[in-house]
């Protein structure tokens, strides 16, 4: 390996800060702690440099220069609060605001808007541009989930460039000249493809807007979560949002070695289960031929019973969703417990949609996101000779597959979120009601062997308790060591 | 200018030669006057050689930004790794200007000539010219003479190609019009990356006008010396120019003088002033985009990159626009930030919303409707418009305000006051 270019010092508002060669102003800002406002300007896109909101000053150049498009240089000093710089800043913001309806009340940006907060932190109060009407263009339908709201667009291109650059496949465009102009769309096109709602994220301003989320909640409503993608083996860094405990939106979190800045659309709607109301909420017990809710103590205490009373074969038939944590509970308690312990779990398989601007990143075809981490463990793919194993086996435990085509002779134990209609797992001797992935703290190693950690955000319904809680008590029960971590 | 009328004879005749002479269009005709003996001179020489005649020679760019020539051309890798072009900016649409159209028209050689030239000079492989879209005659014309040249070899392993433009002014800005040539929407980059670093095809490019590429085959022919001696005030502007005038004069059209050729004289003797019975007020000396002269600062200036900057405008593409004293300078002013408004590619905020909205006011000011606030609005948006974006569109909106304001301050005011008849601005 050559030997890294040494880095370059320079001064941003008097903090000096020493950087690779050919950072960008607007990001060393970000080392000395210093945002420089700014609207095109995204680390994930090409550089545009046309909103101009990011002008500084620095020192020996004849004008003000874009913090966005200049690269550093040994001994720049810059300043982003000198008169001039500030003046320029507010004069952009005076002229994106000619235009600009102040309808924040009823935008679904208002609250995490980029124009709200710069005018807000150094824009002006009153108007210059009195008396002359504003910009009005209609709203249109540009795909599944993306709306343009026209009237509030300020022509960043952020959106273009993404769909040019990063997504490849260019139907967005800025149409007409002159404050005339406006984001179209190919006329024949829609935008659907598969990373498309990526540009509602982009937006620095509520002009691009989902449909899924259109006037759910306000921004301050939410309370936001690092989680991470459920809907394959990618593994992409996500935020949960949640208003009053419901998952109302799901956005990037940016990870720049798994998913940059961006999440497909498939992620992206991959949440309403977690807000299922038809979950099971206590530990229920087969008496009578019929399953009783009970607490979990009797529960607990039925299992253990189970397990204590049988020897032989013990099969785990698991979901690739539930945590590493989860699945290496459940295979210390059958092994450790003295079983002859087999595992296995089933992929849900869809298309590949490939993020073709970005290397290795992809809508999965595999959609699971930990079945990685359950291979790392043991548990092995053929599910087929599982399900055939169970048959024979003294104890069969389902880890959150309500769906599970098991039959079994022996005890079945199920830990899930949900109960199928008609579903084998309506057969089993306990069911324990777990936390689903928004409930939970949690590890998922993704398809690259990647370890990560999601953390919860909501209180899971009723009694339901994580999996790998549930599991670790029985094995603490057992008296098996390291039971819980 | 020799066309419609005879030379006047205080011009300097050299690329307005032919102009007029139908037959100076054809290859055989060109020929005969001597035409492509600079180029086969040219071909001859080694490209740094013929770099350093045009040097020499202090020609500068005639496009507007008088850019020395012969420098530019030096900012091509000296190395050549790549392919290297060279694109000729004839989307001649400043308005006001009308001189590259009337090269083409008469003399299609003479600029195929020169373009060959330079291409030899830089190295360069291709070359295109990129061609006003409203521009019918001279296309047709240029491409007679193209394919004239093309069958007769002239041009050896020098491939040339006509691009037609679409009708957009800002694609007469050299990245803006390299956008256009790769198929790209017409907007303005950012630089650095220079054209010589990364031009059309992000690749080595020099971009010259028409007018530049016209005057180099008689450099080569007549010498570096002869054309450096063409100079009637400061020695940093040399040769001949083209001044296209228009408005309320009595023989609006192209002359060519020498730089640094009084104003006054070309307004009065050569476009025989003012039409009858009225007298000249002001005058815009280098297509719209400068600030505006009034008549004591024109009669008082040398027409070369430097005189006309100590009057405080700019020679610019040589577009005089002379307004006599029934114009209305706020409507006139109006109608010059209207066509920037209309041409803004929309991609810098202040050009966008500055140059819209500076109509606005203006057209508010001459309906009648105008608020005392708004000739210091007007100033203080033309400040926000200038230096700050990728191109210079806004600066060119701001600069006839600022000017205009600043000159015929009266004339606002008469508004303001209610003391002019409105103007229904359509």
């Amino acid at each position: 390996m050559t030997a890294p270019a040494p880095l370059i010092n320079l001064t941003i508002d008097g903090v000096p800060v020493a950087v690779p060669p050919g950072t960008l102003v607007i990001e060393a800002a970000k080392q000395a702690g210093v945002l420089v406002p700014h609207y095109c300007y995204h680390p994930g896109l090409p550089v545009a440099g046309v909103c101009r909101m990011c002008l500084v000053e620095i020192e020996k150049a004849p004008k003000l220069q874009i913090a966005c498009a200049t690269t550093v240089t040994e001994g720049m000093v810059v300043k982003t609060q000198t008169a001039p710089a500030k003046d320029a800043r507010q004069s952009v913001l005076e002229f994106l605001l000619i235009n600009h309806p102040l309808d924040c009340p009823i935008c679904d940006q208002a609250g995490e808007c980029e124009l709200q907060d710069f005018v807000f932190q150094e824009g002006q109060a009153g108007t210059r541009y009195a008396e002359f009407a504003k910009r009005f263009n209609p709203v249109e339908d540009f795909g599944p989930d993306v709306l343009y709201v026209p009237n509030r667009c300020i022509l960043c291109t952020r959106c273009v460039r993404f769909m040019d650059d990063v997504a490849k496949e260019p139907v967005l465009n800025v149409s007409e000249r002159g404050d005339r102009a406006f984001i179209g769309i190919h006329p024949e096109a829609r935008l659907d493809h598969p990373w498309a709602g990526n540009v509602v994220d982009l937006c620095p301003v509520g002009s691009l807007l989902s449909k899924d989320f259109l006037h759910k909640a306000r921004a301050w409503e939410l309370d936001k979560t690092a989680s991470i993608c459920t809907g394959c083996s990618q593994g992409c860094n996500i935020t949960l949002d949640t208003r009053d405990e419901v998952v109302v939106r799901v956005r990037p979190r940016p990870n720049l070695d798994v998913n940059r800045y961006f999440i497909c659309d498939h992620g992206r709607a991959h949440y309403k289960w977690m807000n299922r109301g038809d979950r099971i909420e206590a530990p229920l017990i087969r008496r009578d031929g019929e399953l009783k809710a009970v607490d979990w103590d009797e529960a607990l205490a039925k299992v253990q019973t189970i397990l204590r009373g049988a020897s032989g074969k013990a099969v785990a038939l698991v979901s690739p969703g539930a945590s590493s944590e989860a699945l290496a509970a459940a295979k210390r308690l059958l092994s450790g417990a003295g079983f002859s312990w087999t595992g296995a779990f089933q992929i849900v398989m869809g298309e590949d949609a490939p993020l073709a601007g970005v290397p290795n990143l992809a809508l999965r075809a595999e959609r699971a996101p930990n079945a990685k981490g359950a291979e790392n463990l043991g548990y092995t793919r053929d599910y087929a000779q599982a399900l055939e194993a169970a048959k024979t086996a003294a104890v069969v435990l389902v880890l959150d597959e309500p769906d599970c085509a098991v039959e079994t002779n022996g005890a079945l134990v199920y830990l899930g979120t949900v109960l199928g209609n008609d579903a084998a797992c309506r057969k089993a001797d306990v069911v324990l009601p777990i936390a689903n992935v928004a409930e939970e703290e949690g590890t998922f190693t993704n398809r690259d062997g990647k370890d990560q950690r999601y953390y919860q955000a909501k209180p899971a319904p009723g009694m339901a308790q994580p999996a790998a809680w549930v599991l670790g008590e029985l094995a603490t029960a057992l008296g098996l060591a390291e039971a819980t971590r | 200018m020799g066309y419609p009328h005879k030379p006047h004879p205080k011009e300097t005749v050299v690329l307005s030669q032919y102009f007029g002479d139908a037959d100076a269009r054809t290859y055989k005709g060109w020929v005969k006057r001597g035409g492509y003996e600079a180029l086969a001179q040219a071909l001859k020489m080694d490209p740094p050689a013929v770099t350093d005649v045009v040097k020499e020679s202090g020609l500068r760019g005639r496009g507007g930004a008088g850019f020395p020539t012969g420098l530019k051309w030096t900012f091509m890798p000296k190395e050549k790794k790549k392919p290297h072009y060279l694109c000729v900016n004839a989307d001649e649409s400043e308005p006001g200007t009308f001189k590259d159209r009337e090269i083409m028209r008469w003399t299609p050689h003479g600029l195929l000539e020169g373009a060959a030239i330079a291409a030899h000079a830089i190295r360069a492989e291709v070359v295109y010219i990129y061609i006003r879209g409203e521009f019918t005659e001279p296309w047709t014309i240029m491409e007679q003479a193209l394919a004239e040249a093309d069958a007769a070899g002239v041009f050896g392993s020098i491939k040339i190609y006509l691009h037609r433009g679409a009708g957009a002014y800002i694609c007469g800005e050299e990245t803006a019009l390299m956008n256009s040539i790769e198929g790209k929407r017409g907007n303005p980059r950012i630089k650095p990356p220079f054209p010589a670093a990364a031009g059309v095809f992000g690749l080595p490019t020099t971009i010259n006008n028409v007018e530049t590429l016209a005057a180099v085959p008689h450099i080569l022919k007549r010498g570096a010396a002869w054309y450096k001696g063409l100079c009637l005030s400061n020695p940093k502007s040399t040769g001949t120019k083209l001044f296209s005038v228009c408005g309320n004069v009595q023989r609006p059209g192209n002359y060519e003088v020498t730089l640094g050729f009084p104003l006054k004289d070309l307004l009065n003797d050569m476009a025989g002033g003012a039409p009858a019975g009225r007298t000249i007020k002001a005058c815009i000396p280098g297509g719209s985009s400068v600030p505006i002269l009034t008549r004591e600062e024109a009669e008082d200036t040398l027409l070369d990159y430097e005189g006309v900057v100590a009057k405080g405008s700019m020679l610019g593409s040589g577009g005089v626009i002379v307004f006599d004293d029934t114009a209305d300078m706020v409507y006139q002013i109006m109608r010059l930030t209207r066509f920037y408004a209309h041409e803004s590619c929309a991609q810098c905020t202040q050009c966008r919303e500055g140059t819209a909205w500076t109509t606005k006011i203006l057209e508010r000011i001459l309906a009648g409707q105008g608020k005392t606030k708004d000739l210091d609005l007007l100033l203080d948006l033309s400040e926000n418009m200038t230096g700050k974006t990728i191109c210079v569109l806004s600066d060119s909106c701001a600069a006839p305000v600022v000017s205009g304001i600043k000159k015929f301050r009266g004339e606002f005011e008469a508004y303001l006051a209610g003391k002019r008849q409105p103007v229904m601005v359509a």
